[in-house]
């Protein structure tokens, strides 16, 4: 049959070759047919290791275990352990016939059945099994004891309460003179150790001595050719050994002092030119590191480690990285007289070793040996494997960010990196490199500059170009003034039309993606006020885009053109320089970056109830998403932070200007619903409300911006100033995209206000990805009304069992009284029997109020029944 | 712990696998497939373990075969290459200088080598000839045991006649 399989050439020749196997089999296991048998179960076997199914002789395994003959058991215990694993119940069946292998009298059959038992034994096996595999142990032949002490291996590692009945037996093999026995006796010895303290205790006490010396006879022995390998005697022997002395020494200070001797002449007279020698010395190394100190030790022990180093085979590099990586929570100094060698190791052609070296050298950074080190890696970066770019542009960055001494050198080796990878670079990454750029005003001249040329030189790479666009949008002028110069910049001159081309050139740019070309707009548009020399020309650019086929650009481009045509007033205003952005807002987005994105196009749907207003607020949604927009896009996509700015600072208002016309869902409704009644004035309005999202801290004056516009409510006036209504209506055209571009984004959920107690409240704002109906995302605001800070502020909720929940961490735990601030917390919910369920959420609330433990709970059944 | 053998040949074929942790029927074909696209493309003057979720392979080449072995995180991967030469070498003694066809026609046997050299997952046996003397004692008794068969089925048959 074998022959068979082999003559086919293709693959469905193959597969009729074996039904055709598999029928005959079936046939014969149905009229079952004794002599052909254990041919059969061979078959089999080897259908199943070409990985067809076999499930039906599974059987007949049993049956052949079962008969009298050795032949047949052997190959029927062979069948057991290939085509049977510990989880299927046929295996219970099999007990029996293992009970009565055990206590056979040929000592074969009882070899076969440890055997089967300690590859495939269940828990329930090894429970019953236990005694009769303690006997054994002590059985006559060497050859049954080595298989009954790995056998009892598996019995505790399946059941480790029958750990203690195997302590004494195995510490009885620890004296043998029998190569197999003693190294499955120690292995023994070690599992042990490892899953109960007690009989680590017991071989501490009693066998340390004993070992030290079996080891050091073993060290020392002649030569003997039955247990030879490349001339060391029995190396397997030598490491078992070794563990078992690093577990048994590993915090015992007595215990350690005892294998000392051993070990340093196990360490310095080993033969290191051939594999087995080395692997004894690394064992012996790791068996070093985590015994209980001793100087003289450590440093052989690096020692022999920096040798691995220097070693040309890969294997012998590979290990000493993997140690040293152990070794460094240990002995960090010593190590660090490798580094050389180890940077070498990072520039290795194996992807294996580079990987090792590149955590080591991750690991070694610290604030003396930052810069040097990112130097080289950054050298090494250029050179580098595409594949292994990812790794070391992700490490390279995380270690700038957590070393870097001062803003100028991080802000250099991030462009270095941007330059040479930017396409590995992660969002967050630059993120956090804007908001740093953003926070250090003495170098904005300089970063603009420095992004501008490198920009020039190539534009390959994706996140470059972002930040670059967002900084040339936000300081062009600085570019073209070259303000705030250092004394290390060579000057360069840069005209506004050269800022400009700049930008073009990433607009048109094919291969970069359409966020990019959208920060690109946003920030032609900034410059557009920055430079009137060249408005004329940015008004081309932009009104080109308006034929985009991308609807994001097509409508970001139509807007702006109507800003820069009919609204000059509020258009400085609109591109003013962004104001410092916070940094621990930054970190507290990256906690929870899974934002519950109800983008931008989600408000306006909103408050289609509103009657009259409902057209003219849309717009108005929509320049101050436009605004919004402006502000947060080169931090994060778009409406994202519009949404934190509603979620933040309007759910606390939404309570207190419930008074005003129109009755309030949420938060984000409130927003709406006042800014529906200021439409009117659109000229007014809008540059209140930016101011609104821009003051994002302060709360009060907010409120009161909004009272202010819910007094204005001058709803009929529509009619009053014919240019305010044409206004509203060419941005009633502009609006058309929205609904599309809303089916992209999935349905749009209102928000709910999730539980509410008298001082506690909690609303949830719900977004899907699209194309992924089953999970959704929640975010949680929580607010604060009573006159008391919340200290250690802990939300936590349960789902029933079709749901799964994930919960990422709160922005804070510290809730601010009297509705002055807020926390936020994402939520991700994935509905199994989405469509037929509704969510449903039962929530605990801890938190401390002057030093109070504090508990609410509640339950959660007004979600939204689609979600 | 070793928690799998895996025997493949260059062009992906499987010759010889045990597992030693539980994997179903699914997973080991999949772990086969991930592996064996992993191992095979790799170079060879590369160095010899791979690491593969949360464990280590270990891999030698040998003539058109590779044999891998699968261990935990903090296991010896020298000494793991010591085990697969171990094994290499039994078989050589077994079959004289074995190829990839011996472990083909005779697998059931490279599988009996193999539980002799391994068990639970750990090394039984470090010295070569007592496994070749295991072995030998357990093949002649079933050689013993068929020629009682065939001889017993000849008498009946003659008995029958």
């Amino acid at each position: 049959m074998i022959r068979a399989i082999r003559a086919c050439k293709t693959a469905a020749e193959e597969r009729a070759v074996v039904r055709k196997e598999c029928a005959a089999i079936r046939a014969a296991i149905n009229e079952n047919d004794h002599d052909y048998r254990h041919r059969n179960l061979a078959k089999l076997m080897f259908i199943h290791m070409l990985g067809y199914p076999t499930h039906f002789g599974q059987m007949e395994c049993l049956k052949l275990i079962a008969s009298a003959g050795f032949p047949e058991k052997r190959i029927g215990y062979l069948g057991l352990m290939l085509l049977l694993d510990e989880r299927q119940e046929v295996l219970m069946l099999v007990t029996n016939s293992l009970k009565q292998d055990l206590n056979h009298s040929n000592q074969y059959i009882v070899g076969l059945a440890l055997c089967a038992l300690g590859n495939i034994s269940s828990a329930e096996m090894a429970r019953d099994l236990a005694p009769d595999v303690e006997r054994l142990l002590q059985f006559r032949d060497p050859n049954t004891r080595k298989k009954a002490a790995l056998c009892s291996i598996r019995i505790i590692k399946k059941v480790p309460d029958l750990a203690e009945n195997f302590m004494y037996p195995a510490s009885s093999l620890l004296k043998e003179k029998h190569h197999g026995v003693l190294i499955t006796g120690v292995q023994l010895c070690t599992d042990l150790c490892k899953v109960s303290s007690e009989a680590l205790e017991y071989f501490r006490e009693n066998c340390i001595e004993g070992l030290v010396k079996t080891l050091r006879d073993i060290a020392n022995s002649p030569y003997s050719p039955e247990y030879d390998m490349a001339g060391i005697t029995d190396p397997f022997l030598h490491i078992r050994l070794l563990k078992l002395l690093r577990l048994l020494g590993q915090g015992d200070a007595d215990a350690s002092d005892c294998m000392t001797d051993i070990l340093a002449q196990v360490a310095s007279r080993t033969e290191s030119n051939k594999n087995a020698g080395n692997a004894i010395l690394y064992e012996c190394v790791q068996t070093i590191m985590s015994i209980e100190d001793n100087g003289g030790l450590r440093v052989l022990a690096i020692n022999i480690l920096g040798r691995f180093l220097s070693n040309r085979d890969n294997n012998i590099r590979y290990v000493g990285l993997n140690m040293l990586m152990k070794a460094i929570v240990v002995d960090a100094k010593a190590i660090q007289r490798h580094r050389a060698t180890i940077l070498e190791c990072v520039k290795d052609s194996d992807a294996s070793i580079q990987k090792r070296a590149l955590e080591l050298v991750y690991l070694l950074v610290n604030e003396s040996n930052v810069k040097p080190l990112t130097k080289e890696l950054i050298e090494y970066l250029e050179v580098s494997d595409q594949e292994f770019k990812g790794d070391i542009t992700a490490k390279i960055c995380s270690l700038i960010e957590k070393f870097s001494p001062e803003k100028i050198w991080y802000i250099d080796q991030m462009l270095k990196v941007l330059s040479e990878a930017g396409n590995f670079v992660k969002d967050e990454v630059w993120h956090a490199l804007i908001v740093v750029i953003s926070n250090a005003s003495d170098l904005h001249g300089y970063t603009v500059r420095a992004l501008y040329r490198a920009f020039r030189a190539s534009t390959e790479q994706e996140s470059l170009v972002r930040v670059a666009v967002w900084c040339i949008g936000e300081y062009g002028d600085m570019l073209v003034n070259n303000v705030g110069m250092l004394d290390i910049e060579e000057p360069i001159t840069v005209t506004e039309s050269d800022a400009v081309d700049a930008i073009e050139v990433a607009i048109k740019h094919h291969r970069l993606d359409l966020t990019t070309k959208a920060m690109a707009l946003i920030a032609l548009f900034k410059l557009s006020t920055r430079f009137p020399a060249c408005s004329e020309r940015i008004k081309d650019i932009i009104f080109q885009n308006k034929r985009s086929l991308v609807l994001e650009l097509q409508q970001r481009s139509i807007e702006f053109n109507c800003i820069l045509q009919k609204y000059q007033n509020i258009r400085s205003a609109l591109v003013e320089r962004m104001p410092v952005l916070d940094e621990a807002t930054l970190s507290g987005r990256k906690a929870g970056s899974l934002a519950t994105t109800v983008s931008t196009s989600t408000i306006a749907p909103c408050n289609l109830p509103n009657g009259v207003a409902e057209p003219a607020a849309a717009p108005i949604g929509d320049l101050l998403d436009l605004s919004s927009d402006d502000v947060p896009a080169p931090i994060s996509s778009g409406g994202d932070f519009l949404q934190d700015l509603l979620a933040i600072d309007l759910s606390p208002a939404s309570a207190p200007s419930s008074g005003t016309s129109l009755p309030p869902k949420a938060g984000t409704d409130v927003l709406l619903d006042l800014l529906s009644i200021g439409t009117p004035s659109p000229g007014e309005s809008s540059p209140s409300a930016l101011d609104m999202s821009s003051s994002t801290q302060d709360n009060k004056a907010l409120l009161a911006n909004l009272n202010g516009l819910a007094s204005l409510s001058l709803l009929p006036a529509n009619a009053t100033s014919p240019e305010s209504s044409a206004g509203a209506m060419g941005l009633l055209d502009v609006f058309d995209p929205n609904p599309q571009k809303r089916d992209e984004n999935g349905p749009a959920y209102p928000s709910i206000v999730a539980y509410e107690s008298n001082s506690l409240r909690m609303t949830f704002n719900f977004s899907k990805q699209p194309g992924d109906p089953q999970t959704t995302f929640i975010q949680a605001t929580f607010t604060n009304r009573s006159p008391n800070v919340y200290d250690d502020f802990l939300f936590q909720a349960a789902v029933p069992k079709f749901l799964q929940l994930q919960l990422d961490p709160a922005s804070s735990n510290i809730l601010p009284a009297s509705g002055n601030g807020s926390i936020t917390q994402n939520l991700k919910v994935t509905n199994t029997q989405h469509g037929k369920k509704p969510l449903a959420m039962r929530i605990r609330i801890a938190y401390k109020v002057n030093d109070e433990d504090v508990l609410e709970q509640g339950q959660i059944n007004n979600f939204p029944s689609d979600l | 712990m070793i928690h799998f053998v895996l025997l493949i040949s260059r062009q992906g074929k499987v010759r010889l696998t045990k597992w030693y942790s539980p994997y179903s029927q699914k997973e080991r074909t999949k772990v086969i497939r991930e592996l064996g696209g992993e191992i095979l493309s790799r170079g060879p003057k590369l160095c010899n373990f791979v690491d593969w979720r949360g464990l280590k392979v270990v891999y030698k080449r040998y003539a058109s075969l590779y044999f891998c072995m699968c261990i935990d995180q903090d296991d010896n991967e020298l000494e793991v290459l010591e085990i697969i030469h171990h094994f290499v070498e039994i078989l050589d003694r077994y079959f004289g200088s074995v190829c990839e066809l011996d472990l083909i026609f005779n697998f059931h046997k490279a599988y009996y080598i193999l539980d002799e050299l391994l068990l639970a997952g750990e090394l039984q046996e470090s010295s070569k000839k007592t496994i070749a003397r295991l072995i030998a004692a357990q093949d002649s008794l079933v050689e013993t045991a068929k020629e009682q068969a065939s001889s017993i089925s000849n008498i009946i048959a003659q008995a029958t006649k």
